[in-house]
């Protein structure tokens, strides 16, 4: 063992103190949490547990503020975005494995929210695991209005359904798109017909070798 | 059970508050009225359908996507300095402000931090980018409800704030000028004297906006008490910025966030207002370009000296990680949370901007008023539309 990792690991009242709240509140449905100590904190819990997570935080918490509400597509991108590649795949190659971030996860759609509390400056990012399948959650609607026009987003972008929301209709993209844009399986059809530019007149730098410019 | 009774209890309150806005008894056959896509008072491409009875709003639905890039897909096939040069235009006003908390982010994953000069710099054109931007608010506010001059008197200041901007990032508009672990270049020779020539202009044409705009009758009377947002409504709908100070709510990422910048270390001041009007807005703002102008006289005096980038690596790898970054942009809190899992690109960005937020309560703001009112409400709320479509 180095010093490093013997010496205690900073602590964090406030943050800690939420951890303690939620567990208390939601019991298992509390999956996952991390603190890292004066920076951010990460919690997990279950889809069923996703509106009470809200209230919990809102009411108990001083989770006042809504800050947004998105998702995460954990699976890699099938078409090998790299940019070594001139243009990207045309054919989908298969999706290697998923690895997911802080707080693990089990599902390849994850939902990512972020509350914030004005008074005592602390925030949370909230995840929860999704179906693969039909990826359904309830709206938070009734909990932070804000939460509307986030979710008409998320649906349109990642085909997320949200149970209870009023007006769940496309915000940004035309009435008859077909498919969700943001998920990992969905073209970039603009890399796939031409070239990537930057890479047809990148300048070399210095010390790389100079074949072209020296041709040119 | 109280909990739920609370949040009932608010959306409540909130429905009848803004039902008590229409009078419902002697409802007429409505009206729908389209303003947009294109209409001066939504800077970009915003479209509002308005239905109307008589002269008041009864429902007010935004239609957006005019101006949706897909900057959420694009950065993930871009590597982390190429991301700067794209999401430079969301609020293309304020640009050079957008890129700090990617970059920060992105600093915070790689555990690089930049020299203290560069941080010092990047506040001051951090804070420049904001008076670039406000003040073109100032002046525009008093365009929507009918007085022509200011605006010219903002393009004519804002210029100067804008040469300054170009002299050391050679962009007027798109700095393009953080780098992950510092910044592209050290100040040119001369700047600082400069800039403290155009901090002084910029002050007097906070005193002449404050003489001509808000010590205007007529301007007073169409703003005052006009959209009045309860700070709790506001917290709610997440509101950010000016908006949410003008509601009474004593929250400013600059002083509280303790992340990168050094704001903490200036002798500044939190502006609020307690009434949470159109006025109350446009007045925070106003104070807001004078504190600017105080932060950046106290940066030029105190800049250190050294280098401006940090150590990294030429080809920029950001390990595996989360991480979530937000500062106090012009139109409000900007944050970027990037997952990363270790490769030359983002695996995904969240881009969390402050006018999409700022413009989602519009529906229930818009709701009662009367038709001369939505410009000015819609004004002072103030948003760029790259900012809300992204």
């Amino acid at each position: 063992m180095t010093e490093e990792e013997t010496a205690a690991p900073e602590a964090d009242a406030a943050r800690d103190a939420l951890v303690a709240t939620l567990t208390e509140a939601l019991g298992d449905n509390l999956v996952a949490s991390e603190v890292k100590a004066g920076v951010d904190l990460w919690v997990r819990v279950t889809s069923q547990a996703w509106v009470e997570t809200a209230q919990v935080l809102r009411n108990q918490c001083g989770m006042k503020y809504f800050n947004f509400l998105s998702v995460i597509d954990w699976l890699p991108s099938p078409f090998g975005r790299d940019m070594d590649a001139q243009v990207d795949q045309p054919d989908p190659v298969e999706p290697g494995e998923m690895t997911w971030g802080i707080t693990g996860g089990q599902t390849r759609f994850q939902m990512l929210a972020r509350l914030h509390d004005p008074v005592n400056h602390v925030g949370i990012n909230i995840k929860a695991d999704l179906d693969d399948d039909q990826p359904t959650i309830d709206s938070w609607i009734t909990v932070y209005p804000g939460a509307n026009w986030h979710e008409r987003e998320a649906a349109e972008m990642f085909g997320v359904h949200f149970t209870g929301h009023p007006n769940l209709t496309k915000l940004y993209l035309p009435g008859a798109f077909e498919g969700n844009p943001m998920r990992k399986d969905f073209p970039l059809l603009a890399r796939r017909v031409k070239p990537w530019p930057g890479l047809v007149d990148v300048e070399p730098l210095p010390g790389e070798d100079d074949d072209e410019t020296e041709a040119s | 059970m109280n909990k739920a009774t609370d949040t009932q209890q608010l959306a409540y309150i909130a429905g009848q508050a803004a039902d008590a806005r229409v009078n419902l008894e002697i409802e007429t056959e409505g009206m729908t009225l389209n303003i947009g896509p294109q209409h001066p008072a939504t800077h970009g491409t915003l479209r509002i359908i308005v239905k109307l009875d008589g002269e008041q709003v009864i429902a007010a639905e935004p239609m957006m996507g005019y101006m949706h890039r897909g900057y959420e897909k694009l950065t993930e096939v871009r590597t982390y300095p190429q991301v700067t040069a794209l999401i430079n235009r969301i609020d293309w006003l304020g640009s050079f402000a957008n890129e700090v908390p990617f970059i920060q982010a992105a600093e915070n994953l790689m555990e690089v931090e930049a020299p203290p000069r560069a941080q010092w710099i990047r506040t001051a054109l951090f804070e420049m980018s904001r008076i670039a931007n406000v003040v073109l608010f100032l002046g525009d506010m008093g365009v929507q409800l009918g007085a022509v001059t200011p605006v010219f008197f903002a393009f004519r200041d804002r210029e100067f704030i804008l040469n300054q901007i170009e002299a050391v990032t050679g962009g007027r508009f798109h700095p393009n000028f953080n780098r992950i672990g510092g910044l592209k270049d050290d100040l040119p020779k001369g700047w600082i004297e400069e800039t403290r020539g155009v901090l002084g202009r910029i002050q007097n044409f906070c005193d002449e906006i404050e003489t001509l705009v808000a010590g205007n009758e007529i301007f007073q009377a169409r703003t005052r008490g006009i959209g009045i947002i309860p700070a709790d409504m506001g917290l709610a709908y997440g509101l950010s910025g000016a908006n949410i100070r003008s509601s009474g709510v004593d929250w400013d990422i600059r002083r509280d966030g303790g992340i990168g910048l050094v704001h903490n270390e200036l002798d500044w001041k939190v502006w609020t207002h307690p009434d949470g009007d159109s006025y109350a807005r446009f007045w925070v703002r106003l104070q807001e370009v004078r504190e600017s102008c105080i932060m950046i006289e106290q940066i030029l005096d105190g800049i250190p000296a050294g280098p401006v980038m940090a150590k990294v690596p030429r080809i920029i790898k950001v390990p595996a990680g989360e991480s979530y970054v937000e500062t106090e942009n012009p139109l409000g809190v900007m944050g970027y949370y990037i997952v990363s899992q270790g490769d030359l690109t983002p695996f995904r960005v969240k881009i969390r901007s402050a006018s999409f937020n700022n413009v989602s309560i519009t529906p229930w703001l818009l709701k009662g008023v009367y038709v001369p009112d939505v410009v000015s409400i819609l004004a002072s709320l103030y948003f760029i539309l790259g900012d809300i479509d992204r």
